[in-house]
């Protein structure tokens, strides 16, 4: 019997087969990294190139939820639509009757709640996203959170999902990120693990700054633009400098 | 293996309001009675009458004495009492009389008529006292889960709000409620009406029942903000007395608590009767010493 079919349906060996499958469709989608700083959040994304008819500002890969907090998917753009729907509504609803912001903890609980649902219910299927939210907390202390097609939600440092280079991307923020980053040094780490995956360029990626106060700022293609070649010109310094040092 | 309606999503908050807790299945209730679906809350819960229209059914046969809908119903409610909160500089005050009476007759002299929620929360009693205690035992089973589930204890607008919007969903039911919902939380302290029409107001000081009147009238004359303890706590032990002195359906005992932000503390139960003759000593006192 196929254990595939039917989502409510184990296999002998204790997988969710179309939970799994639901992650294949994240890695599919295109990358999305977050980075937590000091005092920051920096949101990466990876923008697949568009068709030239194509308006850019119809694409958004990096939504508001609430008002403190950011979000940035990767998987199918349709199932973010609607998960992301179902959650500004929660954020709303939530702020009528506590008469206070949630946090973003309460968020993405709320979110990787949603996506659990619809691993246990015949009929549906599991949304095809991962998300990553960020946000401050209520001590005014940046948070990082994901949530996966299963339905987990965790808090992370740096985290990188969707792409199929997710974990060669992993290693680097691991090797790479330490406490207490400034903002600066933030979107730098964010723009070279993208450059990792990315053809170079401002216009295959969308840097996105979330500051205490709910302030998100997207950073133009000039910024990213400067940020990118100066990274380039540090990684040629750095080849130059290895070849020179070998001739020797 | 599906059910007739699938209903994903749609769910408010989560608190634990029992309808995120249950599922939508069809619940057999009371013989096929035609039980309307309402946005919020789920009246079907219940065991409503068993009747086409049961808020038609419970304002026809039972009365509020106090209301304006007394037409000689089979079963009278009574909103007898006096209860009474304000907020001041050193925290809040809630004080309430102890009575519950049944037309002339009094039942009980010993009711409590301030509901624990949690060591934070105090909410008051006024109105059916059904309705009342259990709408509050309910919210406070509410405001456990919130705090089990977020980890962090409710707010006091939170809380009051959750019990408005239950009031809301069950109106023109022929709940009779009128209670004031108090606590310090992160904000300090706050003080809120909530009605069994919906309303919910956030004030300094309340007080509600048909001693009401007389209570506002002490409190209207004497509150400031920056009261002592022990002001305070005089105030609402007068303003209790002088509303148990000229309302008939006040009295018995005044129970007083003090809400300060490591939460409440029951400061005393005096019979009204002692007030009265303490206080006509006092009154002698003033006159012989002036």
């Amino acid at each position: 019997m196929s254990y595939d079919r039917a989502i409510t349906v184990f296999s002998p060996d204790g997988h969710l087969f179309q939970v799994e499958y639901a992650m294949e469709a994240v890695r599919r989608g295109s990358t999305a990294v977050g980075v937590r700083g000091k005092d920051c959040v920096v949101l990466a994304v990876e923008r697949r190139a568009l068709a030239k008819l194509q308006d850019p500002r119809t694409i958004r890969k990096i939504v508001s939820v609430d008002e403190r907090c950011v979000l940035a998917f990767a998987g199918l753009t349709a199932d973010a639509r609607v998960l992301i729907n179902k959650t500004r509504t929660e954020a709303q609803s939530y702020r009528l009757t506590c008469e206070d912001a949630p946090s973003v903890e309460y968020l993405a609980r709320y979110i990787a709640g949603t996506q659990q649902r619809y691993t246990q219910r015949g009929g549906v299927r599991p949304f095809g996203i991962a998300t990553l939210l960020a946000g401050f907390s209520e001590e005014m202390k940046p948070v990082l959170y994901q949530t996966d097609p299963a339905g987990t939600h965790s808090e992370w440092k740096a985290q990188v999902i969707g792409g199929r280079n997710a974990k060669s991307l992993r290693e680097f923020l691991e090797k790479n990120w330490e406490e207490g980053l400034t903002e600066e040094r933030a979107v730098r780490m964010g723009v070279q693990a993208l450059l990792e995956v990315v053809d170079s360029g401002a216009k295959n990626m969308e840097i996105c700054v979330v500051r205490p106060g709910g302030g998100k700022s997207i950073l133009e293609e000039k910024e990213v633009d400067a940020i990118v070649q100066e990274i380039e010109a540090e990684a040629e310094e750095g080849k130059t400098k290895a070849t020179t040092s070998a001739d020797e | 293996m599906f059910g007739p309606t699938l209903v994903i999503g749609n769910d408010i908050l989560d608190i634990g309001t029992s309808k995120f807790d249950n599922e939508r299945d069809q619940r057999a209730i009371g013989g096929g009675a035609m039980i309307p679906r309402f946005a919020f809350g789920e009246p079907g819960q219940f065991d409503v009458p068993n009747v086409a229209d049961p808020a038609h059914f419970c304002r026809n046969n039972f009365a509020s004495a106090c209301g304006n809908s007394d037409a000689n119903q089979t079963v009278k409610f009574a909103k007898g009492t006096t209860t009474l909160a304000f907020k001041f500089d050193g925290g809040i005050i809630v004080s309430v009389d102890s009575r519950s009476t049944m037309g002339a007759y009094i039942a009980s002299g010993t009711v409590k008529k301030v509901i624990e929620i949690n060591p934070f929360l105090l909410g008051t009693m006024a109105g059916g006292a059904a309705d009342c205690s259990f709408w509050e035992r309910n919210l406070g089973m509410q405001c456990r889960l919130y705090e089990l589930r977020n980890k962090k204890r409710i707010t006091v607008a939170a809380a009051s709000r959750l019990l408005a919007n239950t009031m809301s969903s069950y109106r023109g039911y022929g709940l009779s409620m009128g209670t004031m919902i108090t606590g310090w939380d992160e904000t300090g302290p706050q003080l809120y009406y909530v009605d069994d029409d919906g309303t919910r107001l956030h004030g300094r000081y309340f007080s509600v029942g048909s001693g009401s009147t007389y209570a506002y009238g002490v409190l209207d004359t004497y509150y400031r903000k920056d009261l002592t303890v022990d002001e305070a706590i005089d105030l609402g032990k007068r303003a209790i007395y002088h509303a148990c002195h000229r309302d008939a359906m006040s009295g018995s005992i005044n129970n007083l608590y003090h809400v300060t932000k490591d939460g409440w503390v029951k400061i005393h139960a005096i019979d009204v009767n002692d007030m009265h003759y303490e206080y006509l000593e006092d009154k002698k006192n003033a006159m012989a010493s002036s």
